[in-house]
């Protein structure tokens, strides 16, 4: 019996000790020296580990249900792991250069990743906990990783208060939840809250969790740690917050709302639409004052999970599977725009502001064509594959009744469109100005292009996620 | 062959991703090699679309030349056209070459203009092929990121602005829609248009937030689409994009934009608002009709007075669309027949119109009125083109604009004889700023210094306007071209709509007379 547990969370233990091996293995022998080796050698591990996660029939559950092992996790698994490894190649060099490529960097990635995995794996409320916190106090730290910068330190300091009060909520509706059901097993939980409409003890343990979850994916009103977050870690850092964090906050969401309160849609519905509107309107709106692209970014990741909330509030098996297909474009889209913003350098010196984009397709048309592609894209212009992610929530959303929620998304993505057209119109029709560096970087090149590519040619077939996400989605809710 | 809507449809983008990928530089002769790989591509565009109508079967009322494939979601990648779209697909690939031989002289960034008006090709052809909801709404909906970077990279002086606002305006109008198709995609569980078309959606009185909205789930479809089939035509009074972006535009821009693009809001009534959503269309006609007419009467006021030539002729669309819509929603075989020829017609008058500002703004780069006068002197080939055109647009008999114009005033007429009324007197008012226009500009003696030395139209110019003095003289002596293979179409569509009234018992007075008409 517990050979077969064991063997079920045996990805989690090799990453686990990975990380540790790493660790003493560094601090005993080259420390700093052996961070490039390090970074790529992790990334590797996160690839074969995500090849083998993906392609591996296991047993559903482990621990007496502690931990799920089904397809949803498998699909948010891959997700994580595929988009830390690109993050932290793409990053290598940048971090390098800076002189913060300590070796303590991939470990702790490592370590996040870990508890991200256990995270969209957790059936219960003990280790929904320890994954998330594992989770988060590695970010923290990594927030924080430029020692000297004060921005930086902010960043890491900043997220650490709201993270920990977030935290708080998250556990304080746990325990509520734990008094009115008596146990903290998703499947406990589900048949104690019953169909219909639950009792008021265990809504307000709901809502507290919601509130704790809903921090983590950046919604809003929980959102305000974002922008100074993504805007005072180094860029590969945000770049990291930006994808992997958000796709195991957003499959933990739904592994929540759907294993442990599915009964009780209605309840929770109304909630998760709330927040999905206001994420998408304030992410909209206040992206449009701003002049650093990492803190328009920030707004744009917010106006993103605001949709892919979208497909959740649906609380449908169809919701879940728009929500996934939403949040794997969203981070390829989001990979592509970080291995640019990694190249923006002048006189050696990364730069964030916009302005610096101006009349960049002259200099560099191929890259700029690529940005362009890659921002109509954000906005959810068609064919780009943006577009369908934003179908498919839409189409969840109307399913479900929600015709107003639609409705005020399609309002909100034009709104959001203004400052995708920015970027474009700096780089297309601005005056021309101090320009850039030549980036030298092949490898980021690489990536924005590939990213780009697969925008253009998903319209396809979306390299057939739909299939793998609708399968996922059914063993979470059926 | 069987996959020759594909073929036609794609050969601009299969030329777009030639230049791109393989014209390097930015000399004399990249720029020279780009020009005439759009050219030829257009070209060939036009000559293999011929084929489609060499095949149409103008008797057979169904889609024709289908292609059908699986897609995404259940979506289907499905291509055909009818007699409603056929026209105007052949009307893109006329329109294309000529636009790009007109922007012989472009200097700027040649290798991206020109891709991105082969792209701008391929997505406009596909909106009137498309036979499935998202695949329409797919081309449509690109179509607006080519000439964004067209108004925005090659425009005037206040190109930014105008840029915006275009993409702004069109994309909220359309966002309506796309809700709108996901409401239809649920509803009868498929995207295929021709399926669609016969699909009957509830008309049975709906409440929303306390009102009652008659006509129901259809009423609130058509708003949807109306939302951006409005905007795009565009109609008073959501009309305020078009002439900023007509200015800004250069003069191949805004020669596709007022041939084409504003079509693709026509078209769409054609093939959504009015055969699948019946009753809607019904509901809502009274209101457009009165609009159209608005339009009509207040846009032509506004050209009378404008100081920018392309603003005045950019009004003179608006109020031309007035007609389209006009014709449209009438509901009768004159009202229809009418709107697609008017639509056709616009296409080549206006585009020839802007080509004649583009001739001068070429040489004087300035678009005031107040810049010009006594043309005729030094230009007398460009004063005789121009004024063809000039009166074309008024609807001199024996040419197209016309044909169009008497078309859709005798289908309002028998919708609605007070706005028929009202819009004929937008007749008078074109004629009149057309005219004064025309004095301004061609009349007169020649004293301003500037123009002393300004030359006659070349070969060139003079062979592009060739092309569209014939079609528009062709249609204007000959009308049963175009009006032969809409007909079937145009009379299966209004039996479908009569057929759907009649069933959800709305075919009051007006709907008899409709029938008498017949």
């Amino acid at each position: 019996m517990l050979q077969a547990d064991l063997n079920i969370i045996l990805p989690e233990i090799i990453l686990a000790i990975f990380a540790m091996l790493a660790l003493v293995g560094a601090v005993y022998t080259g420390k700093d020296k052996l961070t490039a080796p390090l970074t790529w050698i992790t990334a590797l591990v996160f690839v074969l580990l995500a090849l083998w996660v993906g392609s591996r029939e296991v047993g559903q559950t482990a621990f007496g249900g502690t931990f799920n092992a089904d397809g949803f996790a498998r699909f948010a698994k891959v997700a994580i792991l595929l988009s830390a490894a690109a993050v932290l190649v793409m990053g290598q060099e940048y971090l390098a250069r800076r002189q913060v490529a300590n070796f303590e960097y991939p470990v702790l990635v490592t370590l996040a990743v870990v508890g991200m995995m256990v995270m969209v794996s957790a059936g219960d409320l003990i280790v929904l906990y320890m994954g998330l916190e594992l989770m988060s106090l590695s970010l923290y730290v990594v927030a924080s990783l430029r020692r000297d910068s004060i921005k930086s330190t902010e960043s890491g300091l900043k997220y650490f208060v709201l993270g920990s009060l977030s935290s708080g909520m998250l556990l304080y509706g746990a325990s509520l939840v734990y008094g009115f059901s008596g146990t903290t097993l998703f499947s406990g939980i589900i048949e104690a809250a019953g169909e219909g409409h639950a009792p008021l003890g265990l809504l307000f343990g709901l809502v507290f969790m919601i509130s704790g979850l809903a921090f983590k994916v950046s919604a809003v009103p929980f959102h305000m740690w974002t922008p100074d977050v993504y805007e005072g870690a180094p860029t590969p850092i945000t770049a990291f917050f930006a994808t992997a964090p958000k796709v195991a906050a957003m499959a933990l969401f739904a592994r929540v709302v759907h294993s442990a309160f599915g009964g009780i849609t209605a309840d929770w519905q109304q909630v998760i639409a709330l927040i999905s509107v206001l994420s998408m309107f304030l992410g909209s709106i206040a992206a449009i004052g701003q002049t650093n692209i990492k803190r328009l970014m920030a707004y744009s990741s917010i106006t993103h999970m605001g949709f892919a909330l979208m497909g959740l509030a649906s609380g449908t098996a169809f919701g879940v599977q728009a929500m996934l297909i939403y949040m794997a474009i969203y981070i390829v889209m989001n990979l592509g725009v970080f291995a640019f913003i990694l190249s923006m350098e002048r006189d050696g010196q990364p730069v964030t502001d916009l302005a610096a984009l101006n009349m960049y397709s002259t200099a560099y048309p191929g890259r700029a064509l690529a940005l362009l592609i890659l921002m109509f894209s954000l906005a959810g212009v068609p064919p780009l594959v943006g577009f369908f992610g934003k179908f498919y929530v839409l189409r969840a959303a109307y399913d479900a009744g929600l015709v107003w929620l639609a409705v005020l998304g399609v309002i909100a993505s034009v709104i959001g469109a203004f400052y995708y057209l920015r970027i474009v119109f700096y780089m297309y029709f601005g005056e021309a100005g101090e320009p850039l560096d030549k980036p030298r970087s092949p490898l980021l090149f690489g990536f924005l292009m590939a990213s780009a590519a697969i925008m253009l040619l998903g319209v396809v077939n979306l390299f057939g996620v739909e299939g793998i996400a609708q399968a996922a989605s059914l063993t979470l809710v059926n | 062959m069987s996959n020759l809507l594909s073929i036609v449809t794609f050969m601009p983008a299969i030329a777009a991703v030639i230049l791109g990928v393989f014209l390097r530089g930015e000399d004399k002769a990249a720029q020279r090699n780009a020009k005439w790989v759009a050219l030829i591509a257009t070209s060939l565009t036009f000559l293999v679309s011929l084929f489609i109508l060499a095949g149409f079967d103008a008797s057979n009322t169904g889609m024709q030349f289908v292609e059908e494939r699986d897609w995404l979601l259940g979506l289907k990648y499905k291509m055909g056209v009818d007699g409603i779209s056929v026209l105007f697909v052949l009307l893109t690939t006329f329109i294309m070459p000529l636009t790009i031989w007109s922007s012989w002289d472009v200097s700027k960034r040649v290798k991206e203009y020109m891709m991105a008006f082969l792209l701008l090709e391929t997505l406009m052809l596909g909106v009137f092929m498309a036979l499935d909801l998202v695949l329409f709404y797919l081309f449509f909906e690109a179509s607006l990121i080519p000439m964004f970077l067209i108004i925005g990279i090659w425009g005037g002086k206040n190109r930014i602005y105008a840029s915006f606002k275009f993409f702004l305006y069109t994309f909220l109008g359309s966002v309506l829609m796309l809700v709108a198709m996901v409401a239809m995609f649920a509803d009868a569980g498929t995207t295929d248009i021709p399926t669609l078309l016969t699909h009957d959606f509830s008309s049975s009185p709906l409440s929303v937030l306390g009102m009652t909205i008659t006509g129901g789930m259809q009423t609130l479809l058509f708003v949807a689409f109306f939302a951006s089939f409005a905007v795009k035509m565009p109609m008073w009074p959501v009309h305020t994009w078009l002439p900023d972006a007509h200015v800004q535009a250069p003069t191949a821009g805004s020669v596709i934009l007022a041939a084409i693009l504003l079509k693709m809001g026509g078209y769409g009534f054609l093939r959504f608002s009015l055969p699948m959503f019946p009753v809607g269309a019904d509901v809502m006609s009274t209101f457009i009709l009165g609009i159209s007419a608005i339009a009509i009467v207040y846009t032509s006021l506004v050209a009378l007075v404008q100081e920018d030539m392309k603003k005045l002729i950019a009004y003179s669309s608006v109020a031309h669309m007035g007609y389209v819509t006009m014709g449209i929603f009438s509901a009768n075989q004159q009202g229809l027949d009418g709107a697609i020829f008017q639509m056709i017609s616009h296409g080549f008058i206006s585009g020839a119109l802007f080509l004649c500002v583009g001739v001068i703004y070429d040489r004087m780069h300035t678009r005031d009125i107040e810049a010009y006068g006594g043309l005729v002197n030094r230009m007398p080939a460009y004063a005789l083109i121009f004024m063809f055109f000039t009166m074309a647009n008024v609807g001199l008999p024996g040419t197209s604009g016309f044909v169009g114009e008497f078309l859709t005033l005798m289908g309002a007429f028998q919708a609605n004889t007070w706005i028929a009324l009202f819009a004929t007197s937008g007749v008078i008012f074109s004629a009149a700023y057309a005219l004064y226009l025309y004095r301004r500009v061609v009349m007169g003696d020649l004293i301003k210094e500037s123009l002393k030395s300004i030359t006659d139209m070349t070969a060139r110019e003079k062979w592009i306007f060739a092309p569209l003095v014939a079609m528009t003289l062709l249609l204007g002596v000959y009308p049963s071209l175009v009006t032969d293979i809409i007909g079937p179409s145009v009379e299966e569509l209004l039996s479908h709509h009569e057929t759907a009234l009649a069933a959800a018992d709305r075919l009051g007075d007006h709907g008899a007379v409709v029938a008498a008409s017949h």
